[in-house]
């Protein structure tokens, strides 16, 4: 079996009465793509938060890289090379769309502890912005204002802003959040071809995208997981059916 | 265009012989050098600072306590008003800066108004009667500063620098990286950054700047109290930023400008300039989105749109 990159042992988080997440366990493999689904409530968005340091479970451990990184905050999580996107767009939206990944290229090396030199005129932060920003399919739209962008578009920079951070495994919250068909298309050929470099976590709605890309799928019901295995045995899972699935044809 | 005004002014303030004038397009411009430093964390960084005068306050005490001492040398006065002033804002930024919103306001506030009595409750330097400064700061090798002029002339430089260096900044790394959390800090955080450190940092280039400018007052007034640090004091420059444009860099130089000029014609108007003071910051914050400086540019845009 391929190495383990993302370890999740037992974790637990509750917010008041609530138990979000319930002692789930779970892995991310190299070159994998590993989909959480659930129904809504079901602690997706907790559990993205719990992995990228936003939240600290209370009880559990995460495992990083072979590194146990459950006391670490966000920003040293996202340093030791976890990128994440967010569900609901969340970006710089009164700075150019460049400026926006340039942030991302230059949290990635020493830090932003420069004072003096123009950053807009730094090769080794505009070129690596530029590339990101292509791979997208975003890089006609540089010079723009992040806030006028359109839902796709802010969707497409959410991913550039991850990917130029240098992940080493990304996280997404619902990537095609709000697309149309067209959109999400593009957006499943974009992961699948991101995901021939790194590992993936996504957590999605559209089932079409995670059959056609995850390689393992967990299913979460109440901050459990009621099954985990790849997509064929999920499809025909009896338990996810009821449990979540439903009358929905798949 | 306005700076090339400022650098001939003594000229013919000379030629017209009313050396008012160049009092007050000093006192102008060392408002200005603070403004701009607040605007660092205010505009910039988007943190409001309700206690930013107490740098002002440092700064001029570093020069009138060592003068009191008989120690006039000007390179250490400065060093120690801009190393008093960082010092000030790290440990209390440090406090500070994990609050937000109104918490920050009462907090900064709080802080200066602890400054604000301890040098009203030291009767050595004069309690809140204030100390006065029998000779400005020497710089060995350059002179000295005695001269009405060639105060103006230091302070005129002074700003330049500072112009100078806060557009430095924040074109910067680092500055872009200040533009990125006030944007989005949640963001931030999620790519990489310990935005905690950056804010601290800003924090402090702004407090030292502002004792640097705080260094120039003790120097004009020739007079210090505790009274230059009080919380109205920090007020009149969150009102000037504000006025002038939060987060442009002329625009603070504007706002700074615009008030003491007001407040040198209102008041000659009538008592209740306040109120008049008043009554156009609420005219400006309601129809003129980002100060004077927005205004100029959505004009200047409007010309330029006509023109071509």
């Amino acid at each position: 079996m391929a190495p383990v990159v993302l370890s999740v042992r037992e974790i637990s988080r509750s917010f008041g009465g609530l138990v979000a997440v319930d002692g789930l366990s779970l892995d991310v493999t190299e070159g994998e793509i590993h989909a959480v689904i659930g129904p809504n409530g079901a602690g997706k968005t907790t559990l993205i938060s719990l992995l990228s340091g936003e939240l600290q479970p209370e009880r559990g451990e995460v495992t990083f890289s072979g590194r146990n990184v459950t006391a670490l905050p966000a920003h040293a999580r996202a340093r030791l090379g976890m990128a994440r996107s967010f569900q609901i767009t969340s970006l710089m939206l009164d700075m150019s769309v460049l400026d926006n990944v340039m942030l991302a290229v230059q949290a990635r090396d020493s830090g932003a502890w420069r004072f003096w030199a123009d950053a807009r005129r730094q090769a080794d932060l505009v070129e690596p912005a530029f590339a990101a920003l292509d791979r997208v399919g975003l890089a006609a739209r540089a010079a723009e204002q992040a806030r006028i962008l359109s839902h796709g578009e802010h969707r497409q920079l959410e991913i550039a802003v991850a990917l130029a951070t240098g992940p080493t495994l990304l996280l997404l919250d619902e990537p095609m959040a709000g697309m149309g068909a067209e959109e999400t298309r593009r957006m499943i050929s974009l992961l699948s071809s991101l995901n021939r470099e790194m590992p993936m976590l996504l957590v999605e709605h559209d089932m079409d995208a995670v059959f056609t890309l995850a390689s393992r799928i967990t299913v979460l019901v109440n901050g459990r997981a009621v099954a985990s295995g790849p997509p064929e045995q999920i499809r025909n899972d009896e338990a996810v059916r009821r449990a979540y699935l439903g009358e929905e044809e798949l | 265009m306005a700076l090339l005004l400022l650098a001939l002014l003594p000229v013919w303030v000379a030629w017209a012989n009313t050396p008012f004038h160049l009092d007050l397009a000093s006192r102008l411009m060392i408002l200005a050098i603070a403004a701009v430093s607040l605007n660092l964390i205010l505009g910039h960084g988007g943190m409001i600072s309700f206690g930013h005068a107490a740098y002002l306050g440092i700064g001029a005490y570093c020069v009138g306590i060592p003068a009191y001492y008989g120690i006039h040398d000007g390179y250490l006065q400065f060093l120690l008003a801009i190393a008093c002033s960082a010092a000030f804002a790290l440990v209390t930024g440090l406090i500070c800066l994990r609050t937000r919103g109104v918490y920050f306001i009462m907090i900064t506030m709080a802080f200066s108004q602890m400054v604000f009595f301890a040098f009203v409750s030291i009767e050595e330097y004069g309690g809140d009667d204030g100390l006065v400064i029998d000779m400005r700061s020497r710089f060995a090798g350059l002179g000295n500063i005695e001269n009405a002029t060639t105060l103006y002339y230091f302070i005129f430089a002074s700003l330049l620098a500072s112009l100078y260096l806060v557009h430095r900044i924040m074109r910067s790394r680092f500055g872009m990286v200040i533009e990125g959390i006030r944007g989005n800090e949640r963001r931030m955080q999620a790519i990489g950054y310990n935005t905690f450190r950056y804010r601290l940092a800003c924090y402090v280039i702004a407090g030292a700047l502002c004792g640097y400018a705080g260094a120039l007052l003790g120097n004009f007034t020739n007079f210090i109290s505790p009274e230059m640090m009080d919380w109205t004091a920090s007020g009149e420059l969150i009102f000037m930023v504000v006025l002038g444009g939060t987060g442009s860099l002329t625009g603070s130089v504007l706002g700074a400008a615009a008030f003491v000029l007001l407040e040198e014609w209102l008041s000659a108007v009538t008592i209740y300039w306040h109120f008049l003071f008043g009554a156009l910051l609420i005219t400006v914050v309601l129809f003129a989105r980002n100060g004077m400086a927005g205004m100029i540019d959505r004009l200047g845009r409007r010309a330029w749109r006509r023109s071509s």
